[in-house]
């Protein structure tokens, strides 16, 4: 079974605003029935101040996709259409205390049939830029069409190059295989042959440019912001985290109240990880603050 | 009422009786059953008497007709991948779409090999066409594998048929018999079978041990080499006490066959009827009239089987469902699109699978339980309104990504 978060269990147990609006004046409807995810959604926005005064929702899906789409109509209910159209797909994952990697379109099918009502209201016709394709890299939730994309773009040779380009296979590893699947497929079809040791395909510069080496002083403001937006989450959970030292690329972290000696405590440090090097686009590695008195001791006599 | 375990193919609750005849082989008789001492005395006996065990069940001719392995995807692979070592020059394998992955996705491994691999269809009631397997056997084929029981439906194939019809055309035949082992009986000694897979944990035996049955005489290649371990067949060191629970775990099943064909059925068959008779809109997949006696899966139509499961789990109720969700693939499960069910329908399948552990009164609570569960996810569901639902539902919404 999915490890799904209290939230969205909240959400599809009791879930708010079911069923379509009466009187409503603008309609989205989204998803595939062969995917087994649509949703349709209603609202009643006020003519005068574009205020959506209801919300409903329609769902054919699963569990998330249903608490997706419940926690949708909370947030929007009482915004403009243009708040509304600033919501993302992230925010309905974040209200929902997060979802699993392969649940994650379920929060883009929300706000897609929100940008759908929105454009019925307006008499404007919206246009989806939905690729969905079979979910590859698990740990950055990447899937095969748009490495196929990718690929074919950026002429991507090896796993590295997909992994440089698309973070895909970048985490665990274990998609590596599926990934020479795909890189075999597009280069047979364009006629050439995959060789797993071809020369590395060259980023485009803006990305280097980015990848400018941060100094010291600006590496640790970073890794404390970083900290700081995770730390609401850490602490619902009875948990903290705070920041003891940075050496290299290092950070040695305290992990407090119910995270410490927490069987999960390993996996927070690896989603914390994980989370710092989206962020700060290089390679950072965190470390329990006890294992620190370790280091210094080796080094004290060596 | 306490919790209710209706997911027996998915895998089943290890019997005390096994459990009690397993641990003297963990904290006694822990010894190499190759070795010359006390500590492994009593372990080749053991696993010898656990071999004539799973012979009665299966009805085999010779207890070395059973190699041990650790899983039923582990014999399935060393069956195919056996045949196409010892044939070398035969390039096609026969199977079905609706086998189950360890061995769809070990035949799409070997398609990319250059392998010719015909998956023979299925109709809407997850039947095959014989005539058509006829014309499909020739001397290009290394092996036909065929499920005898479908895990999803429980739809029984004819095996035994198709298994005299490759010998006649001198084709290898394996089938993964997984889900009917222990369930229908068999007598495999009367039938043309060269190989068969069986998994311990289907059966009230322990995860981690499944047999590779082998037609005396049949060409044969190890998938893994080593040791003298089941005559060099598969080497590894012997897993004796699960090979030890297998065992008993066969010689129960062999006792409860009966009662798993009339008893497990009836409450298969209460079920079943209560639930088409209460619930619209919902119907039995698979051939009603050939199946597994414990299984039963229906089709809800217009909602989603994960959230099924998941008000079913709060009600303390356990099974599992074909829908693409539950498996985190962008299908519906691949049995239910071979026999070309709506998805409307397909995703909302469920399967409730049975044991000899399962009660009467247990299925009047689901019973109690499943109309409501179904009513209140239908109201969320676009293609509903009010009691029924709504006109021409695959057109009244029809959502599609440009």
């Amino acid at each position: 079974m999915w490890d799904y978060s209290d939230k969205v269990k909240e959400h599809f147990f009791n879930p708010k605003n079911a069923g379509a609006v009466v009187d409503a004046n603008a309609t989205g409807e989204v998803g595939s029935i062969s995917c087994g995810d649509a949703l349709r959604l209603t609202l009643k926005v006020d003519d005068d101040s574009e205020v959506i005064l209801e919300a409903g929702f329609q769902t054919f899906g699963c569990g998330s996709a249903i608490a997706s789409s419940s926690v949708l109509t909370e947030i929007i209910k009482g915004m403009t259409l243009d708040e509304a159209l600033k919501v993302t797909n992230q925010d309905i994952a974040d209200q929902l205390e997060g979802l699993p990697p392969e649940k994650m379109h379920c929060s883009v099918m929300g706000r897609e049939a929100l940008q759908a009502a929105i454009a019925n209201y307006r008499g404007e016709e919206w246009k989806d830029d939905h690729e969905e394709g079979a979910l590859i890299c698990k740990c950055f939730a990447i899937d095969a069409v748009m490495i196929e994309e990718m690929v074919w773009a950026n002429k991507l040779r090896t796993v590295e190059d997909v992994t440089n380009f698309t973070k895909a296979g970048g985490g665990c590893a274990s998609c590596h295989e599926d990934i020479e699947a795909i890189l075999e497929k597009v280069l047979t079809e364009k006629g050439e042959k995959f060789d797993p040791n071809a020369a590395l395909v060259e980023q485009p510069a803006k990305v280097a440019a980015v990848k400018a080496p941060l100094t010291n002083l600006q590496r640790i403001k970073k890794i404390e912001q970083v900290l700081e937006s995770l730390r609401p989450a850490l602490m619902a959970d009875g948990g903290d985290a705070e920041l003891v030292e940075v050496i290299g690329n290092t950070a040695y972290v305290n992990m407090t109240g119910a995270c410490n000696g927490c069987q999960m405590a390993a996996m927070t440090i690896a989603g914390i990880q994980q989370r710092l090097m989206e962020v700060m686009g290089e390679f950072i590695k965190v470390v329990p603050a006890a294992e620190m008195s370790k280091l210094v001791n080796i080094e004290a006599i060596s | 009422m306490t919790d209710i375990y209706l997911d027996n193919n998915a895998t089943t609750k290890v019997d005390p009786a096994v459990v009690d005849v397993m641990i003297p082989y963990f904290l006694e008789q822990y010894g190499n059953p190759s070795s010359i001492h006390k500590f492994a005395d009593g372990v080749a006996r053991g696993l010898k008497h656990a071999r004539q065990q799973v012979q009665a069940l299966i009805g085999c001719e010779h207890d070395s007709e059973i190699i041990f392995t650790s899983c039923g995807t582990e014999s399935n692979s060393t069956a195919i991948l056996s045949a196409i070592k010892a044939q070398p020059n035969k390039k096609e394998i026969i199977t079905t779409t609706v086998e189950h992955p360890a061995i769809l996705s070990l035949c799409d491994y070997l398609e990319k090999d250059g392998y010719t691999i015909h998956r023979m269809p299925v109709d809407k009631a997850g039947r095959l066409n014989l005539n058509a397997y006829k014309n499909l056997l020739s001397d290009e084929v290394a092996i036909v594998s065929v499920m005898w029981a479908n895990n999803e439906t429980g739809t029984i194939f004819p095996v035994a048929e198709m298994a005299a019809l490759a010998n006649a055309a001198g084709v290898m035949f394996h089938t993964d018999a997984v889900q009917a082992v222990g369930k229908i009986p068999m007598m495999l000694q009367d039938t043309k079978i060269d190989m068969l897979s069986l998994s311990g944990h289907k059966l009230h035996a322990p995860k981690g041990i499944g047999v590779l049955y082998l037609r005396r005489g049949t060409r044969y290649r190890p998938l893994l080499r080593g040791g003298h371990q089941e005559r060099g067949r598969r080497a590894g060191t012997e897993n004796s006490a699960s090979i030890v629970g297998l065992g008993k775990a066969c010689e129960l099943a062999l006792e409860y066959i009966e009662y798993e064909n009339t008893k497990v059925k009836a409450m298969r068959d209460r079920l079943e009827r209560g639930i088409t008779g209460q619930i619209p809109h919902c119907f039995v997949t698979g051939d009603l009239y050939n199946r597994l006696p414990n299984t039963s899966d229906i089709a809800f139509e217009y909602i989603e089987g994960e959230s099924i499961l998941m008000l079913l789990n709060k009600a303390g109720i356990a099974a599992s469902s074909g829908s693409a969700c539950t498996s985190g693939s962008l299908e519906p499960s691949h049995v239910m699109r071979a026999m070309d069910i709506p998805y409307t329908a397909a995703h909302g399948t469920i399967r409730f699978s049975f044991s000899r552990y399962n009660t009467m009164a247990e299925v009047d609570e689901v019973l109690k339980v499943m109309p409501g569960i179904v009513a209140n996810l239908r109201k969320l569901s676009p293609y509903w309104d009010g009691d029924a639902p709504v006109a021409d539902p695959e057109k009244a919404f029809a959502p599609t990504y440009a």
